[in-house]
């Protein structure tokens, strides 16, 4: 059973002939594949190369306090956006985040139940749902009934987008802390809501902060729900039953006028929401990012896409 | 002394109940909003479903002038579905193909990339309309759409209309751009809950980097990328503003999407443009509300059956890495 010396040269050749193909078609797939990479970072690289380059220029102390100009006179500035973006991101926290916090407290503590696995189910379906039909339902429930544009139900409608970020980051960081520290509490006869608030959500304090700050942040740039709640405005803040302005809103009405003067405007406000998010996601990254695997978590579970 | 105690414990359990209670409401306050959401959505848009019926469904008119009032909100539908499967298209391969290099890079090299990647997804869609509109759509223009509508334009009736930059591709690659964080961030994952020995015993059978990919990886891992894929269909059809900036909003029957080059309209897109305008007393706002309803049943859906697949997919890995 000796294998000839042609029928050795054969399977070589046809060895060979095998993996050239199979490393070409390798190599092939690599090229392929890196140049999807590059695709993907130039968009990234491109919007903040334009919104740096374009933005700069139009900023200075007027235009971050001052009130829109008349239209295409590129006068005037955006500081009633800013403003109304404080404001509405600081109302929406306030409905949100306790309310985010005791659900994520009821997933992570009362959670294996039919009901909470309802509850972590739908709350994830929920964090997908269009922006624009959480404004509609805003303006329904709030805006129709009132009868006037409020800043309420653009806070509300904010807090509905901010909260089920909440509650799931929360029941990540709680079910992080050892069961050991809550059986510590309960050797010491501690009732449970004091085990939860003094000793399980000190523990996990930083991931929570670390999801309020990323649902903030998430909040800051979203657009479609303050179209029909709190409208646009080019006044500063006055009251809460008439429109406000935000720098979502501003971006986009600027970006719609035909004059360049607008456009830049539109630049100089998108710098502004951009270093503040941008800002944001750097400093929960650096900060709180490293070794726990929230963010990975989070982004997961879709909560830090824009709609 | 034996009283007292009792009387504490009696507390206690008061306490804590009330906690519960607190915790349990908040808890199904997402199951309250979801129900109350859709039954405001469909009792305020009863009178077009009462006018039109499932006219409003299939019909393409779209006419808000009192007397004149006829709403048919197929085109939308249809721009919605065009553009989100035109996205997912472009998108999708892109994310794969990243994950895949992600997944498999050494992590010097692998987390800052993934980081840069899901940088895109804190980018508000605000600045991806502004960026598409005054940036990428001048550029998309002279580069990719008058090439193929020169070489094409007559011949095949997709390629058909004027290359104005204001239209179906355009709002699509912005939306593929979108997408691309969550589809590669959810694949990655899924990605590396393959077991490790899978992609050594492929190795060891001889196989190239890209054979172990089919071998080992695509196989197991199937179920999440088709899940993770849906997860970015759900996002594309929810995407509100850079959409409506770049898309042209036309309305009525020449908003249908015939072709790549046209002008169209999604149903997140007419919402945004004219809800502000509707009267509430006529038919045009509760026509809009049926839009919304008819969006927010088709993205449940899709979300659905994206978590239902994911999250069989990561019990897949638990019960894997366990034994």
């Amino acid at each position: 059973m000796t294998t000839t010396n042609e029928k050795r040269q054969e399977y070589r050749a046809l060895f060979k002939n095998n993996v050239k193909k199979r490393l070409l078609v390798d190599k092939i797939v690599h090229i392929i594949i890196f140049a999807f990479v590059i695709i993907a970072i130039i968009p990234l690289g491109s919007i903040l190369v334009e919104v740096f380059k374009n933005g700069i220029t139009a900023i200075s102390y007027e235009f971050l306090t001052a009130t829109p100009g008349s239209i295409g006179s590129g006068e005037g500035g955006i500081g009633p956006a800013i403003q109304g973006t404080l404001i509405i991101i600081g109302l929406a926290s306030l409905i949100g985040v306790p309310i985010g916090v005791m659900s994520g407290i009821f997933l992570s503590e009362y959670g294996d139940n039919r009901l909470a696995r309802n509850v972590r189910f739908f709350n994830d379906v929920f964090m997908e749902f269009p922006s624009i039909v959480l404004g509609i339902f805003a303006f329904l429930v709030i805006v129709l009934i009132l009868g006037h544009f409020s800043v309420w139900a653009g806070a509300f409608a904010l807090a509905l987008i901010m909260f089920p970020i909440v509650a799931r980051t929360t029941e990540e960081s709680l079910k992080m802390v050892p069961v050991t520290y809550r059986e510590a509490g309960t050797a010491l006869g501690l009732k449970k809501w004091v085990i939860t608030f003094r000793i399980v959500i000190s523990a996990a304090k930083g991931g929570m902060i670390t999801g309020i700050l990323l649902a903030v942040s998430r909040i800051g740039g979203e657009t479609a729900p303050l179209i029909m709640t709190i409208l646009g405005s080019s006044q500063f803040f006055s009251s809460m039953d008439v429109p406000m302005d935000a720098l979502p809103l501003r971006i986009w009405r600027l970006s719609l006028l035909p004059y360049e003067s607008s456009q830049l405007q539109g630049w100089g406000a998108a710098l502004v929401l951009i270093f503040v998010i941008i800002g944001i996601n750097l400093a929960v990254r650096y900060y709180f990012g490293n070794g726990n695997g929230m963010i990975r978590k989070l982004i997961k579970q879709g909560g830090l896409v824009k709609k | 002394m034996e009283k007292k105690l009792d009387v504490h414990r009696k507390q206690n359990i008061r306490s804590d109940k009330i906690f519960k209670l607190a915790a349990t409401i908040a808890g199904s306050f997402v199951l309250v909003i979801i129900a109350l959401m859709i039954f405001q959505l469909i009792s305020e848009s009863y009178p077009i479903w009462e006018a039109e019926g499932l006219g409003f469904i299939i019909g393409t008119d779209w006419n808000a002038v009192e007397g004149r009032e006829s709403f048919g909100a197929l085109p939308y539908i249809a721009g919605t579905l065009v553009t989100a499967a035109l996205a997912m298209a472009i998108g999708v391969p892109l994310s794969i193909g990243i994950a895949m290099f992600i997944s498999d890079a050494p992590a010097k090299i692998g987390g800052p990339l993934g980081f840069l990647v899901e940088l895109l997804a804190a980018v508000p869609s605000i600045i991806y309309g502004l960026w598409g509109l005054l940036v990428f759509r001048l550029y998309f223009q002279d580069w990719v759409e008058k090439p193929l509508h020169n070489l094409f334009g007559d011949s095949i009736f997709l390629f058909s209309g004027t290359p104005f930059g204001l239209d179906i591709i355009t709002a699509s690659v912005i939306l593929a751009i979108m997408i691309i964080p969550t589809v590669s961030s959810v694949s990655r994952e899924i990605m590396k809950a393959v077991p490790q020995q899978q992609r050594e015993a492929a190795y060891m059978l001889g196989a190239t980097k890209w054979e172990m990919f089919k071998l080992a990886v695509f196989p197991y891992s199937k179920t999440g990328l088709i899940g993770a894929s849906i997860l970015g269909l759900g996002r594309a059809v929810g995407e509100t503003m850079a959409v409506t900036m770049l898309i042209g909003n036309a309305t009525g029957i020449s908003a249908f999407p015939s072709s790549f080059f046209k002008p169209s309209q999604t149903m997140s897109s007419i919402i945004a443009n004219e809800f502000v305008e509707a009267s509430p007393a006529s038919l045009h706002l509760p026509a809009l509300i049926g839009v919304a309803l008819v969006l927010l049943l088709i993205a449940i859906v899709i979300n659905v059956i994206a978590h239902l697949l994911v999250t069989r997919m990561m019990k897949v890995k638990e019960g894997a890495i366990n034994n």
